[in-house]
């Protein structure tokens, strides 16, 4: 059985843009740079920044996947990415304060 | 996207650079044998301060993340302070390269108190013997005294920076052992026969069987030794070495000299390179954008003579300003080419009577004038 078919860790996370990350558009998606830990990462695809910038308007990744309208085929490889991104820190896990409000 | 089509893609060229190089003043204390930029005077035409901001505040608009700053000894610069805070300000990072000679005690600190600085000490020697031989008596000590000083105000990991030559490629553990000592991260790269590099490269340079003990001992210590991507042209023997694995002149990269002069990469500051001032109209946002020498590098280059070389595809041809200044075509193969086809190329070259004549010489030298005995 693919691994492609157990959903990604990931997809249920609350994630967000990392603060201390600048994006910078560019012709095939952005770069990213983290002030923090002096990190220059490519974001290869214009759908990418659209999903990183959208992080934090999300309970959790897979919410945001779905609303930057990105087909659920390609969410396999989107989860690969964005793990990847999380290691450089580039995006963190968002602390969801529960109860409030 | 694979690795593969970003590298086209960046072979287009950027919105903007992402590793600016700005030499601050050619005024410097030192006057190492294989300096890039011939610096030793300062030059009149050299931005004010004022200037200098205004070239910030458009890099801000640019959204540069950061700039090298280098000389000359940026240091000399007396608004040196002013225009790092400015930059650091702006949201650009500065990293900064120096001979350590001013920074005492209280400099250190004062460094180790600014965010989103980083600083690169040269030293070319594990020893003052190799490293004085090279860059002048004396800036042994006063690079290790730098780093003690560093050390000493809690800065962080600050860059120990070599240029990796024939005398001290035997030293790499021992650059290494050094770094480590203080904490410190190892940086090595390339020579280049550029500036005052044209006249003592032939002497400098690694040995072919020298380039690969380099390429064998980066393979090992990967990603914790930088080396700003310069020694790709060693690809060709065997697999790639970490990074981009392409010239990023004028697509990546640029130069900013002292007086504002803009050249495709910090290798080769002359006439043929130059692509404007960031005194023109439009200032360095046009330079980079809509200037006809970066817009005809972002096109794609011709492999010329290594077309038909099984190993281009791994080293690229290697690099612009190794051929230029060594008088070999751009669209052939490197000096240095593992495979030897440019010490081929050179010693054709050298056979020639007009041969000396033939390599371009730097644009400027700042070089001081030798001190003349006083007339008695």
């Amino acid at each position: 059985m693919s691994t492609d078919l157990i959903a990604h860790p990931l997809l249920a996370a609350a994630l967000e843009l990392h603060p201390q990350v600048a994006l910078r558009p560019e012709p095939f998606g952005a770069l990213a740079y983290h002030y923090g830990n002096r990190r220059l990462v490519f974001l290869k695809h214009p759908d990418m920044v659209a999903v990183a910038k959208a992080l934090g308007a999300h309970d959790t990744f897979a919410d945001a996947l779905a609303a930057c309208q990105i087909a659920p085929a390609r969410w396999p490889s989107f989860s690969k990415a964005f793990a990847s991104l999380q290691e450089s820190d580039v995006v963190r896990a968002r602390i969801v304060q529960e109860g409030v409000g | 996207m694979s690795a593969e089509s970003l590298v086209a893609q960046l072979k287009t060229g950027l919105d903007a650079p992402i590793c600016l190089t700005w030499e601050l003043t050619y005024a410097c204390n030192l006057q190492c044998v294989h300096c890039l930029s011939s610096s030793g005077q300062r030059d009149d035409r050299e931005l004010s301060t004022a200037e200098a901001k205004r070239v910030l505040d458009q890099l801000r608009e640019l959204q540069v993340f950061y700039i090298n700053i280098g000389g000359g000894e940026p240091m000399v610069r007396r608004d040196f302070f002013e225009l790092v805070e400015y930059s650091v300000a702006s949201g650009i990072g500065v990293k900064f390269s120096t001979n350590g000679a001013f920074i005492d005690e209280e400099k250190a600190r004062r460094l180790a108190a600014m965010e989103y600085l980083d600083i690169q000490i040269s030293l070319d020697g594990v020893d003052a013997v190799t490293n004085d031989a090279v860059r002048g008596i004396g800036s042994y000590d006063m690079a290790r005294r730098a780093m003690d000083n560093l050390a000493a105000a809690d800065f962080g990991p600050f860059k120990i920076s070599v240029v990796a030559t024939r005398q001290n490629v035997p030293q790499l553990d021992q650059f290494k052992a050094l770094a480590d000592s203080y904490g410190a991260q190892l940086r090595i790269t390339r020579l280049r026969p550029s500036g005052r590099g044209v006249d003592s490269w032939d002497d400098l340079h690694p040995t072919n069987a020298q380039q690969r003990e380099i390429y064998d001992w980066l393979m090992a210590n990967g990603e914790n030794v930088l080396t700003g991507d310069s020694f790709f042209h060693l690809n060709a023997l065997g697999p790639a070495l970490p990074g981009l694995n392409m010239c990023g002149a004028g697509r990546v990269v640029c130069l900013i000299d002292p007086i504002g002069d803009v050249y495709a990469c910090p290798f080769v500051i002359h006439d043929e390179f130059r692509a404007g001032n960031v005194r023109d109209p439009g200032g360095f946002a046009k330079v980079w954008k809509q200037s006809d020498l970066f817009t005809s590098l972002r096109e794609p280059q011709s492999a010329g003579a290594c077309a038909s070389c099984g190993a281009f595809d791994a080293c690229q041809g290697g690099c612009m300003a190794a051929k230029f200044f060594t008088g070999l075509p751009l669209d052939g193969p490197d000096p240095e080419c593992v495979i030897g086809h440019g010490e081929a190329q050179l010693a054709q070259l050298a056979a020639q009577p007009v041969a000396v004549s033939l390599k371009p010489r730097p644009a400027m030298d700042h070089t001081k004038p030798p001190r003349q005995p006083a007339l008695t």
